[in-house]
């Protein structure tokens, strides 16, 4: 398992297209992913569940990648949000 | 004939509320009231197998109804607003939330419509928890999605067949209601709540039907089939009216269908005054949709876009592909007109996405202050609008200038917007014209400093009178003194276009003001090059232009800069529509 914390670096914080992108990258991976924030836990394959994180510019947000491809979908996942979800 | 307000005075029998779509129509009531659901909490009596396919069913079957509602709405409001309804389609898909709910079922052996709704209703609670505004929005959406598939377990219709040729009256419409109702030529919309940027409201606009929202109880109200009368221009419904009001507004509409017949006869004809000055006459737009009105009614572009719909619309901040797409496509649609897009307004009474705690907002962090005090966020929109340019009929204008540092700070950012862009091999138009609303008093005195370093000025007359007047015109105890026609404003306007004209600017009038037609001949008068007013309105303005003689025009407003009373320079201006023959379109109406 591999752990990571990323801050939220968008102005507009995690609104509903980055939490899609979110979940439909992880789909492509076989790893297990959760992201947590403010004690909540969620399933990041989850559009639902990411649906329900508040998180606005700053927030952090503590990422667990467990599985055969965690490196990679970690890559993936951390660096979309360390970027900015791609709209800086 | 009796006027509005008198047959108002003399009646019971009406509700208002705002006018979120002009118009007038008639027609019988269909109160949309979703019922409550009930929700089985028993245990199931047959198979669990047998329960987990009829989940199954019933999220295939709402994937369906979303996805054919996902295609229309595409269709209807563009691809970037319909968006929404993609998120919608993957909860349908959710590996976890699916999981979950057929796991629970097989467990506890509850009906799976007592599990849907337990399962979605603890995500809700989580995002009613949240302070921020968007998050309340986020889970009344997702109770859509929670009651298709409860509806479709329970092989109940999805109530969206109406009777042709209603008016919708609702509590609130979601959008996939709206959309659906617009296949049953729904004539007009009514609900309790919402505003102007309601999707009732915003799809209203855009197919040109009239709309009142936000009448608190219009859905209690009104019964099915009652006969309704809405007036769309005063946000006024009558219920089941008497023979006075059918007469009235029997008459309202015929004008109403003669003017829009001669109206449709000058949309080719260019606002001109007899005697050749020619006015440039733009629309407003508040959402995208209102475009077709725009072209429809013969605006020669669109003089102020009022942006910060777009984040009421979103929920959240558009990044800058979204803004890129809605700037792009009207510019395109309007094209080779302009379009003139005003930077975020927001602040004062103007989206509250900023948990601003200000004891006075309209005095506070509002317009380019608080664009300035977040500067990524300004820069976003900056980019988004150079690259909608690469027509070059793409203006910029930004607005509550108070200072010239200000403007000076703006133009750096746009120059390192311009910067990046050419770094990144990103095309747009290198002179895209950028401008300043003036609408602030200080600003004002000081317009010919200001014009000197952009290309055009726009007065916004709502704020400029309100700041000017130190009235606030929603407050009824002070809304008598919001005058549009004060000689301190008018003497200011013709100030703002007497000064900003020393320098190469351009000066024009995008406010509430420039669509009273009283106001047109002294707007002319003084000098103004265009004049920006809601699409409705186009066409009368047009026709009071075309009424006027220019050099009659300056001479009125000579007079009325030499009066000293708002009733003098009303009479004035009446006595002039008067002598020249020229008719109000109010009046008729």
């Amino acid at each position: 398992m591999i752990e990571t914390t990323v801050k939220i670096v968008n102005k507009a914080g995690l609104h509903t297209r980055p939490a899609a992108t979110i979940v439909k990258l992880a789909s492509k991976y076989k790893s297990e992913f959760y992201i947590s924030k403010d004690g909540l836990h969620i399933n990041g394959k989850s559009i639902i569940g990411v649906m329900t994180l508040a998180a606005e510019m700053g927030s952090e947000l503590h990422l667990t990648f467990e599985g055969e491809d965690e490196e990679q979908m970690k890559e993936e996942i951390a660096g979309y949000i360390i970027g900015g979800f791609d709209e800086l | 004939m009796k006027g509005l307000p008198e047959i108002l005075q003399h009646s019971k029998n009406f509700l208002n509320g705002i006018a979120a779509a002009p118009g007038l129509t008639m027609g019988k009531a269909y109160v949309f009231a979703k019922e409550a659901l009930e929700i089985n909490q028993n245990e199931i009596t047959t198979d669990v197998a047998d329960a987990i396919s009829l989940f199954n069913e019933a999220l295939e079957k709402s994937q369906k109804e979303l996805r054919k509602i996902f295609g229309f709405a595409k269709e209807k409001m563009g691809e970037v607003r319909a968006a929404i309804f993609e998120a919608h389609l993957m909860i349908l898909d959710d590996p976890v939330l699916i999981s979950n709910i057929i796991s629970r079922i097989k467990k506890e052996k509850k009906s799976p419509e007592f599990i849907v709704d337990d399962e979605i209703s603890k995500y809700q609670q989580l995002m009613f928890g949240a302070s921020e505004h968007y998050m309340k929005e986020r889970a009344l959406d997702i109770e859509d999605i929670k009651n298709r598939i409860i509806r479709n377990l329970q092989k109940k219709r999805w109530q969206s067949k109406i009777p042709l040729g209603a008016i919708v009256v609702s509590g609130n419409l979601t959008p996939a209601d709206t959309i659906l109702f617009t296949k049953s030529e729904a004539v007009g919309y009514i609900t309790d709540h919402g505003g102007l940027t309601s999707h009732a409201a915003i799809i209203a606009r855009s197919l040109n039907l009239p709309a009142v929202v936000g009448t608190h109880n219009a859905s209690e109200q009104i019964k099915n089939d009652d006969m309704l009368i809405i007036d769309g221009f005063h946000g006024v419904i009558f219920i089941n009216p008497d023979e006075h009001q059918i007469k009235y507004f029997t008459q309202k509409i015929k004008h109403l269908n003669e003017i829009n017949e001669e109206m449709q006869g000058l949309k080719d004809k260019p606002a001109e005054t007899i005697d050749g000055r020619k006015i440039n006459l733009l629309a407003n737009v508040d959402v995208s949709g209102e475009i077709d009105l725009v072209i429809a009614n013969g605006a020669k572009g669109i003089g102020l876009f009022r942006t910060e719909q777009i984040i009421e619309e979103f929920g959240e901040f558009p990044d800058e592909e979204e803004q890129l797409k809605i700037y792009s496509d009207l510019a395109t649609r309007i094209y080779p007109d302009s379009i003139t897009i005003r930077a975020f307004d927001i602040g004062g009474d103007k989206v509250r996405q900023f948990d601003l705690q200000e004891a006075n907002p309209f005095l506070g962090l509002r317009g380019i202050r608080l664009l300035l005090e977040n500067e990524s966020l300004f820069k976003v929109q900056i980019r988004a609008v150079l690259r909608a340019s690469v027509h070059k009929n793409v203006n910029f204008m930004v607005p509550m200038i108070s200072t010239i540092q200000e403007i000076i700070k703006t133009k750096l950012l746009i120059d390192e917007c311009k910067a990046e862009l050419k770094e990144e091999k990103i095309p747009f138009d290198k002179h895209c014209r950028v401008g300043i609303m003036i609408e602030v008093p200080s600003a004002a005195v000081m317009s010919r400093d200001y014009a000197a370093h952009v290309d055009f000025l726009s007065i916004g007359t709502n704020d400029l009178i309100q700041y000017l007047m130190a009235v606030d015109r929603g407050n009824d105890y002070v809304s008598g003194l919001y005058q549009e026609f004060h000689p301190a404003v008018i003497r200011i306007l013709s100030h703002i276009v007497y000064e900003g004209k020393k320098s190469k600017a351009t000066v024009s009038i995008c406010g509430e003001m420039a669509a009273d037609t009283l106001a047109v001949p002294f707007l002319v008068g003084i000098g103004l090059d265009s004049l920006s007013v809601s699409p409705s309105a186009v066409p009368s303005v047009k026709r009071t232009i075309r009424a006027l003689e220019y050099s009659k025009a300056k001479k009125l407003a000579e007079e009325c800069l030499s009066l000293s009373s708002e009733e003098e320079i009303i009479q004035t201006i009446e006595k002039f529509f008067k002598d020249n023959l020229i008719q109000r379109t109010r009046n008729i109406l």
